[in-house]
């Protein structure tokens, strides 16, 4: 009964319904992901600093940002083994034909989240158990593992994008397989570095947002300048080399993955001299409504407007990106906002180096207040370039990702109610981490608690 | 062996890891979901976060380990199942997302809505391992094709996959029952510990009933297996499960702690073993053997190594992990942000 053109087109809603879930699920675990990469440092900073200076505000602090560690790792644990189980029901054509390739990186991942998940339960429920020494000393295989895992994740998407360590055989099946090659493929360098930064300028920024929005409410303690300097601090550090990193990625994707390159700049003719566009909606063969820097873009990629960057023009219609003008633009807002965060980090440093204090304009607060949206902003738009731009490839040049897809039905239905219940998972995520807030702000008020030490006693005490 | 055999072992490995303790995991979410209102309720609930608690994570890190060894070392038998049982798995995965954030959710959750996170939870607690168990029980009755693509109803539908869920559901609530035997009565609730071993006593004998139902479902469905099961070596095996579980059995009523643990996880355990043994040489029993799903050979080394590698740095870890959770060296969550003096 069903014509060719009907099974196309069921075929086609099928991939993009499929993308859609993958797109969304991933793009949510992501923010997770960045929080447990990044949250882990900056409690075991706040620990240490505690200890150390027996700064309380600090200490106080460690012990509630383990809190939500606890709850954000716990949804962020979920939302990953639902990306486990996608990679099968979404696209079991990929899994059969190279999970034997790539899948050693997630092994090794598998590694570093058991020892994350073992050390972080350790931590939060030792609090009051282990001693000062053993407990910060917990934190740090969380530290390794949050690195060591995104290493190995980062691996296997640069790999869908440089694939590279195997040999297919005549009937297209994957031999001669270099795990190592696999691991450390063209682009694990640059998309690591540049996802890892990612990972701490998110944390650090949406961190400092929360205390930044309590300071100008009024509350100028102790605690939420600890809270606000900690972790600015850090995504201030992290922000310009992001910088420097993102120009070496994008440098490196105009050669290692022409057809995204070209997407993302919106690139239609290729050649020299290349036009800088900023902004704009790419359409019909041009930008329209952006800015144009002639010569820029070559300059930006060869260090001179004679540099010869390839165009949409020289890629066979059926392997260009879709979606042009996403693609194009949220290479800008990530370029944009990563550039605005640097420039806060300048402002930070200048303030810093001047009075050796942490600025509490209002100017500068209200700057850090939105700097943590504007973090995962920069995070998805950056996410959206990676994964829509390798398109129409899960695996680039070898497999499409039609080819890929499932052929079950009904992912739109499964789509629509995955989107209802993240959405209430993120919801109530929230508003349990603003309900903690508002109890330890509570507790704050009953201060001093003479009878309560903040600190367990130092080891020679409690031998006494 | 050949390197795909033992990397077949690695994953029945973790199969068995997840089993015992995520097994253990769901179980006492049933437990909670049973353990009614009031003052009994809330001692009950309490001993499940006590116990669980610091673990629970930890203990569901073997599904993303089963997970990526099957697609590392078996890509097809992966694709062919996520193909065919794609609707149980997506609601196990659906199981995983809501009892997760169920239960983590609970603790931080001011006092109405901590019911219904607690009842999510429990439900949840249920609906997982039931999804599994029609999934372990469709690939046992040979339902997937090794090309994929099978039935993805009828498949999980027949009496074995179900009788296999039910079956998984009681193991898991049996298993939980006695490490909670185990936990209360180390923290010396006595009156907690003959709860739980009532419990016990019931589901065990649920289980056994769902186990005889699974032997004539095999018997029917499975004949490969049940063949497998009921000759050397898959029947020493059947044997020694069901030694296990008698010594249990007279343990819980004898009202003894000491070895409790080791004879009802060890009747689980032979079981799982049973059943490679039994399926032994096949992957998706009768149609794909394991050396026909292996991937290519360098990974299948690769995943060895990283095995060992996981042994060597996962294993210590975990292990004192349990050693500061069962010697109370780690307290339950709490919400405040006061520190306490540990104790001197």
């Amino acid at each position: 009964m069903s014509s060719p053109a009907l099974l196309l087109a069921d075929s086609s809603s099928n991939l993009l319904a499929a993308r859609n879930q993958m797109g969304f699920t991933l793009g949510f675990h992501i923010v997770l992901a960045c929080f447990g990469v990044a949250f882990p440092a900056m409690m075991l900073i706040a620990e240490w600093r505690g200890r150390k200076r027996n700064d309380e505000a600090a200490l106080r602090l460690a012990r509630n940002w383990s809190k939500a560690v606890a709850v954000l790792f716990a949804v962020g644990a979920v939302t990953g083994t639902v990306l486990s189980f996608e990679f099968g029901l979404l696209w079991p054509r990929f899994m059969d034909r190279f999970g034997d390739a790539f899948g050693i990186a997630f092994a090794i991942e598998g590694i570093f989240f058991f020892l994350e998940a073992i050390f972080i339960a350790i931590y939060i429920y030792g609090w009051n158990r282990l001693s000062p020494r053993a407990h910060m000393w917990a934190a740090v295989p969380i530290v390794i593992s949050g690195v060591g895992g995104a290493f190995s994740v980062i691996a296997a998407n640069a790999w869908m994008n440089q694939p590279q360590g195997f040999k297919l055989d005549a009937s297209g099946h994957v031999t001669d397989v270099k795990p190592l090659d696999v691991l450390f493929n063209n682009a694990t360098g640059y998309e690591f570095f540049h996802m890892l930064l990612a990972a701490y300028m998110v944390t650090g920024f949406i961190l400092a947002s929360i205390y930044a929005v309590g300071m100008l409410r009024g509350r100028r303690d102790a605690y939420h300048r600890a809270g606000l300097l900690i972790p600015l601090t850090v995504a201030a550090i992290a922000s310009p080399i992001q910088l420097f990193v993102g120009d070496t990625a994008a440098r490196a994707i105009a050669d290692d993955q022409p057809s995204k390159f070209a997407g993302m700049e919106c690139i239609y003719k290729g050649g020299t001299d290349q036009t800088e566009w900023l902004g704009g909606i790419c359409t019909d063969g041009k930008v329209k409504g952006g800015i144009g820097v002639p010569g820029l873009d070559s300059l930006l990629v060869g260090f001179s407007t004679g540099t010869n960057v390839t165009g949409l023009n020289q890629i066979p219609a059926d392997q260009q990106p879709p979606a042009l003008t996403m693609l194009h633009l949220s290479f800008d807002t990530m370029v944009g906002v990563g550039t605005l965060l640097f420039l806060l980090a300048v402002w930070f440093a200048i303030a810093w180096w001047r009075k050796r204090d942490l600025p509490e304009t209002k100017w500068f607060l209200r700057a850090v207040a939105v700097s943590g949206v504007a973090a995962v902003v920069a995070l998805e738009a950056g996410w959206i370039v990676t994964e829509v731009g390798r398109q129409p490839w899960i695996l680039y040049k070898i497999m499409r990702t039609s080819e890929a897809v499932t052929p079950a039905q009904g992912i739109w239905w499964v789509f629509a109610f995955t989107m209802l219940l993240y959405i209430a998972l993120f919801t109530t995520a929230a508003l349990i981490i603003r309900a903690l807030a508002r109890r330890w702000r509570a507790e704050d008020l009953r201060e001093p608690p003479t009878d309560v030490p903040y600190a367990p006693p130092r080891e020679e005490e409690a031998t006494a | 062996m050949s390197t795909a055999d033992v990397c077949a072992a690695i994953l029945w490995i973790g199969v068995t890891l997840y089993a015992i303790f995520g097994g253990a995991d769901f179980g006492a979410g049933v437990w909670d979901l049973l353990a009614g209102g009031g003052q009994r309720g809330q001692s009950v609930r309490g001993q499940i976060d006590r116990s669980i608690g610091p673990v629970w994570e930890a203990n569901h890190v073997w599904l993303i380990f089963v997970l990526v060894v099957l697609w590392t070392a078996f890509p097809t038998a992966f694709s062919a199942i996520m193909t065919t049982l794609y609707i149980p798995l997506a609601l196990a995965a659906l199981g995983i997302v809501l009892r997760g954030s169920g239960f983590a959710f609970r603790h931080a959750l001011p006092g109405p809505v901590q019911g219904t996170a607690s009842r999510v939870f429990g439900v949840a607690s249920v609906l997982t391992p039931f999804f599994m168990g029609t999934v372990v029980g469709a690939v046992a009755s040979g339902n997937v094709p090794a090309a994929g693509d099978g039935d993805p109803t009828a498949s999980w539908t027949g009496f074995l996959p179900l009788v296999t869920g039910a079956l998984f559901v009681a193991v898991a609530a049996y298993t939980a029952a006695i490490f909670l035997v185990r936990d209360s009565g180390a923290a010396g609730d006595q009156d907690l510990r003959d709860y739980f071993a009532r419990r016990a006593l019931i589901v065990a004998v649920v289980a056994g009933v769902a186990a005889v139902l699974g032997v004539i479902a095999l018997r029917q469905d499975a004949r490969f297996i049940y063949d497998g099961l009921t000759s050397w070596p898959g029947i020493a095996l059947v044997v020694l499960s069901g030694i296990c579980g008698l010594a249990a059995l007279v343990l819980l009523v004898a009202d003894r702690n000491r070895g409790l643990r080791v004879a009802a996880v060890g009747a689980g355990v032979a079981m799982i073993w049973g059943y490679f043994a039994a399926a032994f040489p096949y992957i998706l029993p009768t149609s794909l053997t394991i050396s026909d799903a292996a991937g290519a050979s360098a990974t299948l080394t690769e995943v060895i190594v990283v095995f060992g590698v996981a042994a060597v740095l996962v294993v210590p870890s975990l292990i004192l992990l349990y050693v500061l959770s069962q010697r109370s060296a780690l307290e339950a969550y709490s919400t405040s942000s006061e520190v306490t003096s540990p104790r001197q």
